[in-house]
């Protein structure tokens, strides 16, 4: 085993971490866009506009992501769209997790009580206003933990990316580890690449849950 | 007196249930007015009608003069008029008791945070609790948090208000603290609806007592009349049971 390989290629790893983070960054911004606009409908007066959101988030959170990852870079070309492989990999990991996104919301909002808009409405506030002051602030306290999770998985599903060519971190390390046959110090590489991302990501979703845990 | 709550042939069900019977009933201002019946009665149900959190399938209701079928805005300008206490306190969590009560004050009636705020004040001596401003609900006791709900209901300076079970979440020793504050606002001349199982506080403060049974408005009297000889026999029934039950605990 030759550890010097890992020093060799630091700056290669490197730029894979940063290809990761605009990876999952890009994907966590549309998950979140998504993810909202989901949950709103979710939540919606409106029958069928809740049924159609309930289909989007059980048939993309029951499809697994590696699968939908290879349809738009694979499948979609037959069909004559020609995507980059990054933009396939953060379309793919953003409506997948937008999905998740989209639960945790609404599992937020309807885990504030009734009475909490109903006090709300009794002081002559309009729904909208109640839903701003009241229900959404608490909705968001009940939401963090869930979407800390979901960010952070993000982060680790997104080195599926590498199974279509994009040089992420695994993607990197897969690379010189098969050019130098030194696998074991590139993929302890790619792993202290992943924690020096998610150990502070997930020290800040506990920041963030005392902050608002009242 | 002219009548600030007019119930005019009111239906209401719950699928099957029939939870508000052929009511009428027609409440003047200023006078306080004590629900009491079995649960289940349609006790909570009558009182959410006054404020549209629940809405009637036939008949009227009339506050104010304005008629409750109104949608949006027009029910918001209604809910003005009527401050509501729960029985389950209902206070924001995330705001600390003077934001409670100046939340609907700022964000409907647009009245200047320090206005809001010294007006807060005045409500939380009020009802004994001026320390207590910075605190959030969860630093406070049942009865304090009641209490503070109550300052949040006047914050909009209601001509009515609702109370539906203020007291039977709250340990008997927290009951009095928050019986004697509605007992002070009775005397000041604000339209009182008081959905309870305290019959002390219906004997004392109520001008009339309103006995439901099934949907229906069974009995009506003054306090007098009611609690000494009421004609009713489910009255008398129900009368007899919680009369004993009180006796038993004295």
């Amino acid at each position: 085993m030759d550890w010097s390989v890992l020093g060799e290629n630091a700056g290669l790893l490197a730029q894979g971490l940063l290809v990761t983070l605009e990876v999952s960054v890009s994907a966590l911004i549309l998950a979140l866009a998504l993810g909202v606009a989901v949950a709103t409908l979710r939540v919606a007066p409106s029958q069928p506009l809740r049924a159609i959101a309930a289909a989007y988030v059980e048939f993309l959170r029951n499809i697994p992501l590696l699968v939908q990852l290879f349809f738009l870079f694979f499948a979609l070309p037959s069909a004559g769209i020609r995507l980059p492989a990054f933009v396939c990999g953060v379309l793919a990991l953003g409506v997948y997790t937008s999905a998740f996104v989209a639960e945790a919301i609404r599992s937020g909002i309807s885990a504030v009580p009734r009475g909490q808009l109903e006090a709300g409405l009794s002081s002559g506030m309009r729904y909208a206003t109640v839903m701003r002051t009241i229900v959404l602030p608490q909705a968001v306290a009940k939401t963090i933990p869930p979407l800390g999770n979901t960010a952070l998985n993000l982060i680790k599903n997104s080195s599926l990316v590498s199974t279509i060519s994009v040089l992420d971190i695994l993607g990197t390390a897969n690379l010189i580890g098969a050019r130098s046959f030194q696998y074991v110090p590139m993929f302890v590489g790619a792993a202290i690449c992943y924690l020096i991302l998610t150990l502070p990501a997930a020290f800040a979703v506990n920041r963030l849950e005392k902050r608002y845990a009242r | 007196m002219s009548a600030a709550i007019e119930f005019s042939g009111v239906q209401k069900w719950f699928g099957p249930n029939h939870v508000l019977a052929d009511i009428d009933l027609s409440i003047a201002t200023g006078e306080v007015v004590v629900v009491i019946g079995p649960s289940g009665s349609g006790k909570s149900t009558l009182l959410r009608c006054i404020n549209g959190l629940e809405a009637v399938q036939q008949g009227t209701v009339v506050v104010d003069g304005r008629r409750l079928t109104a949608q949006g805005g027009e029910l918001a300008a209604i809910r003005r008029e009527v401050g509501m206490v729960f029985q389950a306190f209902h206070l924001y969590p995330h705001k600390t008791a003077l934001e409670n009560i100046t939340l609907a004050p700022i964000t409907v009636k647009r009245i200047p945070r320090e206005q809001a705020e010294t007006e807060a004040r005045a409500l939380l001596e009020r009802v004994g609790l001026p320390e207590k401003a910075g605190a959030y609900p969860a630093q406070l006791s049942g009865g304090q948090q009641q209490r503070v709900a109550i300052a949040r209901a006047l914050a909009m300076q209601p001509k009515v208000l609702l109370f539906d079970e203020p007291t039977s979440a709250l340990d008997p020793e927290m009951i009095k603290e928050v019986l004697d504050v509605m007992k002070a606002l009775a005397h000041t001349g604000i339209t009182m609806i008081v959905v309870t199982h305290e019959m002390g506080f219906a004997r004392e403060v109520g001008d009339r007592v309103v006995f439901m049974d099934g949907g229906r408005i069974v009995e009506q009297a003054s306090p007098e009349v009611f609690f000494s000889a009421p004609s009713n026999p489910r009255a008398q029934l129900f009368l007899s049971k919680i009369l004993r039950s009180e006796g038993a605990l004295s």
